[in-house]
């Protein structure tokens, strides 16, 4: 096993019907690195982390993961279950093992801790808070201890403050485990702060028009660094123009995809 | 607190139906309707000795296995038709064309199949609730929000694990309610089935006490019906209750 190998994409496409949706996206992920992928609306970011993870089968290219690499994914909608407590949730992956009922309720509760979410074991998915939800769903996807962490605009739906203490929060995860992680965001600091590699997808078939390296990629006070704010008007245009490209009259969308 | 306060409204809903019939005795005298007091004398009468314990028994025991044995038959069926749509578009037309045509019809064409005994009885409520199960539990699946099975997919658990973790879960609110709503059916039929052809359960004992002309003992079979359907109604209902908690957090929002 060579977990230090990287994660290799090589001219990878998508097409649902004649519509298609991604092509020739290739780029490499060194192991423990973070990418942040930004693009419009409908423009195939959720597509292509499927395809990583193994969901969505591509129609081109090549996806390389590192040998025995364990991948989680968190959707869009955090995706828990409502008939499951939160300390099930969490054990869930466990469960799905085979691991045993107090191994995987220790590890939970570990889990818990960790994330700040100590008291809430017994609660029901309902009971939470937005915030609450989002942090056992990213406890549920750590707690098979994942090389790679697969997320859907994870803090698309938390009001701003919230949404600040999570990707710190992640951030902390990330330096104690360093793991990989891709995430899908709308939101252009959001992918500044969270991705030493920044990626922007835009064009109908979508590509990649943009992919930067941060240089100042985990340091907390980068957040009001120069490299930081140059970095993010950077990803910025490049988004405005991706945004453009995408409307309807686009000579690229000549495939018919008026999807 | 709460617990007392919901008896207290159904020991006050339980005079005012006690109030009604007195007036109602006296209105139709008790060659019609006996008076309330006297029925419950000659009730705790008969519930000192053994025969009408016996009755209760036999029906008891047939409701009971009728609606566990249509619970293990429609449960995992309405599953697997939800789930398997393939398979449920050739099998469903025939649930439809069937479901309408009340099962009760078919009381003779079942005792002359299964016999005079349990059996026929039990099959048939068990067919009449099974139904209503089998219905709900596929619809519950079909209408599944596919953001479960997609979040399932990305832990990937074995379809066995499917069933466990998110089918049989997400199902089991609306089967449950179903269960409950037809267990009220399931005693109209049990009574229906009692009533003929047998010599034991509380519906023979109203039929015959009815044909005797003993309004007392009738209205004791009455009166022990109504209570059988009742805890029928309440252990679906407590079990609904106990397995299905948090469906109800998310209804209290
Ligand atoms: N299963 C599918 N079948 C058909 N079209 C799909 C499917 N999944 C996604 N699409 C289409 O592919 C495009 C990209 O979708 P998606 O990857 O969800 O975009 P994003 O996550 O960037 O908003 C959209 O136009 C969407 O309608
Ligand atoms: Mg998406």
């Amino acid at each position: 096993m060579d977990l230090t190998a990287p994660l290799r994409i090589s001219g990878l496409g998508k097409s649902f019907g004649k519509a298609c949706v991604l092509r020739d996206i290739s780029f490499e992920l060194p192991a423990g690195a973070s990418l942040s992928i930004i693009g419009p609306s409908g423009c195939g970011k959720s597509t292509l982390l499927s395809m990583v993870a193994g969901l969505t089968k591509a129609d081109e290219g090549h996806i390389l993961l590192p040998e025995n690499c364990r991948s989680a994914f968190i959707l869009q909608d955090y995706g828990l279950f409502p008939w499951k407590t939160v300390r099930d949730n969490l054990a869930l992956p466990l469960q799905l093992q085979g691991i045993g009922r107090k191994e995987r309720f220790e590890a939970a509760q570990a889990m818990l801790e960790e994330l700040g979410l100590g008291g809430l074991a017994q609660r029901y998915p309902v009971q939470l808070s937005g915030g609450q939800r989002q942090r056992v769903a990213i406890g549920r996807a750590l707690i098979s201890r994942p090389d790679l962490l697969l997320m859907d605009e994870p803090f698309a739906a938390l009001d701003a403050i919230t949404r600040e203490h999570l990707q710190n929060q992640l951030l902390d995860v990330w330096k104690r485990r360093r793991m990989s992680f891709m995430l899908v965001t709308h939101n252009v600091a959001e992918a500044v702060f969270l991705g030493r590699y920044i990626m922007v997808l835009g064009g109908r078939p979508a590509r990649s028009v943009l992919w930067v390296e941060n240089p100042c990629f985990g340091d907390a006070s980068s957040r009001n660094s120069d490299v930081y704010f140059s970095l993010i008007r950077q990803v910025h245009e490049a988004l405005e123009a991706a945004q453009k490209n995408n409307g309807p009259d686009d000579t690229d969308s000549a495939e018919g995809g008026l999807a | 607190m709460r617990v007392l306060d919901i008896l207290f409204r159904y020991v006050v809903a339980f005079l005012a139906l006690l109030a009604l019939w007195q007036i109602g005795a006296w209105a139709l005298g008790p060659y019609i309707l006996p008076a309330p007091l006297d029925v419950l004398a000659a009730w705790v009468d008969a519930l000192r000795g053994n025969d009408l314990w016996g009755h209760i028994r036999s029906s008891a025991f047939r409701v009971a296995t009728a609606m566990i044995l249509a619970w293990v038959t429609a449960f995992p069926l309405g599953i697997f038709l939800g789930y398997k749509r393939r398979i449920d578009r050739f099998i469903s037309p025939m649930v439809f064309l069937t479901y309408p045509l009340p099962k009760i019809v078919l009381l003779p064409v079942f005792l002359t199949l299964f016999g005079l005994g349990d059996l026929s009885k039990i099959l048939l409520i068990a067919l009449t609730t099974g139904y209503q199960i089998l219905v709900v539990t596929r619809d519950g699946i079909r209408h599944l929000d596919g953001r479960y099975l997609e979040s399932f997919r990305t832990l990937g658990g074995s379809p066995a694990q499917l069933i466990r973790h998110v089918l049989v879960p997400a199902a089991l609110p609306d089967a449950m309610t179903s269960l409950k709503v037809a267990s009220g059916t399931a005693v109209a039929v049990l009574f229906m089935a009692e009533s003929f052809a047998t010599q034991s359960g509380l519906g023979f004992i109203i039929m015959d006490a009815w044909g005797r002309g003993d309004q007392l003992e009738m209205f004791c079979g009455i009166l022990s019906m109504s209570l059988l359907g009742l805890m029928v109604y309440e252990t679906c209902h407590i079990t609904e209750k106990l397995l299905c908690r948090w469906k109800k957090l998310e209804t209290k929002r």
